[in-house]
């Protein structure tokens, strides 16, 4: 761009224009009827709002806050009683809301992976397998696998006394999941301090080998060293604190389980569902990214001498990533907008939470407007940070 | 035979049993299937029950309920619309059907297709209304089942349409005013989700409009509905404004060409044609979209079936409920991913 003052002297005295062919006269006179189209809609139906609501008496404003909620909330992350305040019953539930998309993105890029990696698999059988669930899952709406994970967990479950067991200590029935928990011990604490000790020294490894590597050209085989730096404080500090493994377990009595933790049914079907809906997405991602990288590259890694896994880790997955970042953040977006489907089972996440306080105070407008600002603060801060790890992801160019 | 059969056994041990590990998953993936394919084909089709009086006598054979879905059929599909007029959805079915048929077989060119849309839309219209003909006026509320569904996703793409035309416009524009509504509009669309929307539509809508006008249920899911799409087709078709080189643009501009011929001329049919796949793609997820209206108290293909679940007689034959739904669903998604893929693999050919 040319500053304007620059311009002014070097253009010729120009031939007069009306002002209606002057360009900037008339993207100026265009720009302000649209803005004044815009403001002018926005502003009658905020007029019409207004009528309507002081016709009705419904007082405006985020006064109903701070009163006292007065309904139960099944899963509450913090102390939550219905005496506390319809703030904190929203709290409540955005923490659900976080809750069960962090678990879900994390669950979903592991199933994700599993699907990518079986449909490129060399075995056709599971190549097949993966294509069926795939098309299934993404050709049927979400809406109706929840209804359906809903059903099976509160209808078709049994009672307590006779729940079913898929791993020891893991109990499904009509009451929820339950599985369990180990015991707090303060050993744990030392445990985690020795691990982030592990870490921090693997990667000083890390550097170290990669500098001898530039200084020397020769690789170090670093892998196992660098694992057992890792794991190996955690474990020491474990035995030599007697390792304690005293395990909360459930046991069934006669019509619910005592001890352990447990997650209702609801909870249960909305995590499967966002789960085993968006890991197909994640996996067709993640699988054409993979393709994405031409065959020339593989086979000039083949030729340098790497084998297929230092291939496959230092040439093909970078390049892969690359591809995968963009369209992965759009998916863990849908995933975090997806679990608001939880209003149509009754988890109380953040939109259901919502749902029931606009129905009891009758403030729709300003409860709309708190879960709309929040799931657009979600997006764009999962968008910001997948756009950083993008950034440091991108090639030097040089 | 013999060459075949050598074919058979080299395709077998390259796809099934290349390395140590590749055997082991083909026999547990074998394992698996002889343990229970026989149990699902059994309950799916050999001890299903196509007469069975409840969920409970099902229960009893071990089998499907299929007899769910032929009792309560006309209910699922055509919900609470007038029983004797029930033949007027079934023909609006047959309508969209062949303009889905004609649309995906290209027999009729372009122009003629556009038309064909019109003309059944038209026809859909005139058949679910009634009023005329001998045919008696029926409300919008009472369309309902997999009708609805259509016609909410046919209406929500026509209106979506032009309005993602202006947004992709607005968004590449020079103009800073414009540029600016259309990325707050589409960012903001976006990062809400669709449940919102249609809360927003369903519920708070008549709180904007003067005391007197009212607007049908219908017609707000649909107004939601295409607001919704449009924010999404507008991203696609930036994309494909995005892939036209900026050569496009200057030849444009050397033959004098306005910024309104420009764009409709030159601009928008390359841009509209190189993104035709991704259309379908966005086309497919709202079409799985429209489902959510059943959350907000419309009756389509999805509510039909839980009412018709509520029936205690059938309450424990929801699994065969929901596959039906999700095979009419599947149905609908899955032939126009495959036409969609077709028409990537002609593009992909034709630009080469």
């Amino acid at each position: 761009m040319v500053p304007a003052d620059q311009r002014a002297p070097a253009s010729p005295p120009k031939r007069q224009v009306a002002p209606w062919n002057d360009e900037r006269v008339r993207s100026l006179a265009f720009q302000s009827l649209t803005l004044a189209l815009v403001v002018g809609l926005l502003a009658y139906l905020a007029l019409n709002a207004a009528d309507n609501l002081s016709r009705q008496g419904i007082a405006t404003g985020f006064g109903f806050l701070g009163r006292e909620a007065s309904f139960a909330i099944t899963t509450a992350l913090i102390p939550y009683s219905p005496a506390d305040t319809y703030a904190r019953a929203l709290l409540v539930g955005l923490l659900n809301t976080l809750l069960v998309a962090g678990l879900g993105l994390v669950l979903a890029t592991l199933l994700g992976l599993a699907l990518g990696l079986a449909r490129l698999s060399a075995n056709w059988l599971l190549g097949r397998l993966a294509l069926v669930y795939v098309e299934i899952m993404r050709n049927t709406p979400l809406v109706l696998q929840l209804f359906l994970w809903w059903d099976l967990l509160r209808l078709s479950t049994p009672p307590p006394r006779e729940a079913w067991k898929p791993l020891p200590g893991v109990y499904i029935s009509l009451r929820g999941v339950f599985f369990p928990v180990p015991v707090y011990d303060p050993l744990y604490l030392w445990m985690g301090a020795a691990l982030a000790l592990g870490v921090a020294a693997a990667a000083l490894l890390g550097v170290w080998g990669r500098r001898r590597q530039a200084r020397t050209g020769r690789a170090l085989r670093l892998g196992l060293p660098g694992l057992a730096l890792i794991l190996l404080p955690p474990a020491i500090v474990f035995f030599a604190g007697g390792a304690p493994h005293l395990l909360d377990v459930p046991h069934p009595t006669r019509f619910d389980f005592s001890g352990g933790r447990s997650i209702t049914p609801e909870f249960a079907a909305l995590l499967a569902g966002l789960v085993a809906y968006t890991a197909a997405f994640i996996g067709e991602i993640l699988r054409g990214s993979i393709l994405s990288v031409r065959s020339g590259q593989s086979e000039a890694a083949a030729a340098l001498g790497l084998t297929r896994g230092q291939a496959l880790r230092l040439i093909v997955l970078p390049q892969a990533i690359r591809v995968a970042i963009p369209p992965l953040t759009s998916e863990y977006l849908n995933l975090a907008k997806n679990s608001s489907l939880a209003v149509a089972i009754g988890f109380p996440e953040l939109f259901s939470v919502t749902n029931t306080v606009a129905n009891q105070t009758g403030q729709a407008i300003e409860a709309m407007a708190i879960v709309c600002a929040t799931y657009l603060a979600i997006s764009l801060s999962i968008s910001l940070l997948m756009n950083l790890y993008n950034r440091s992801m991108a090639p030097v160019e040089r | 035979m013999k060459a075949g059969a050598a074919r058979a056994l080299r395709w077998t041990r390259v796809n099934l049993f290349s390395t140590p590990l590749n055997a082991a998953l083909t026999l547990f993936i074998a394992y698996l299937a002889v343990r229970l394919l026989p149990g699902t084909v059994g309950w799916a089709v050999l001890r299903a029950s196509l007469t069975a009086a409840d969920d409970r006598a099902c229960a009893a054979s071990g089998g499907a309920c299929w007899a769910f879905i032929l009792d309560w059929s006309r209910f699922i599909l055509f919900g609470r619309f007038p029983y004797a007029q029930q033949w007027r959805p079934a023909i609006v079915l047959v309508i969209f059907a062949a303009l889905l048929l004609a649309s995906f077989s290209r027999l009729l060119p372009g122009r003629w297709l556009a038309l064909a849309w019109a003309g059944g839309l038209g026809a859909v219209a005139l058949l679910m209304w009634g009023g005329v003909l001998g045919m008696p006026y029926v409300d919008t509320a009472l369309w309902n089942g997999l009708p609805l569904t259509l016609i909410l996703a046919a209406g929500g793409l026509g209106i979506s349409f032009p309005l993602a035309l202006l947004l992709a416009l607005g968004r590449r524009s020079s103009l800073p005013a414009v540029r600016t509504l259309s990325i707050v509009y589409i960012e903001g669309a976006r990062g809400v989700p669709f449940i919102a929307w249609l809360f927003l539509m369903l519920v708070l809508l008549p709180l904007f409009l003067p005391p007197g006008v009212a607007i049908a249920k219908l017609w707000r899911a649909e107004i939601a509905f295409a607001l919704f799409i449009a924010a999404y087709l507008a991203e696609v078709v930036r994309g494909g404004l995005q892939a036209i080189p900026r050569g496009q643009y200057e030849a444009a501009d050397a033959l004098g060409l306005g910024y309104l011929h420009k764009t409709a001329l030159v601009i928008l049919p390359q841009a509209l044609a190189v993104t035709i796949p991704a259309q379908v793609n966005t086309f497919i997820g709202a079409f799985k979209d429209t489902a959510l209206i059943s959350i907000v108290g419309l009756f389509d293909l999805l509510q039909d079936t839980n009412t018709a679940l509520n029936d205690p007689a059938w309450r424990m034959a929801y699994v065969e409920g929901y596959v039906f739904v999700g095979a009419v669903y599947f149905v609908f998604c899955y032939s126009m991913s495959l036409y969609s893929r077709r028409l990537e693999r002609r593009l992909g050919r034709e630009r080469r």
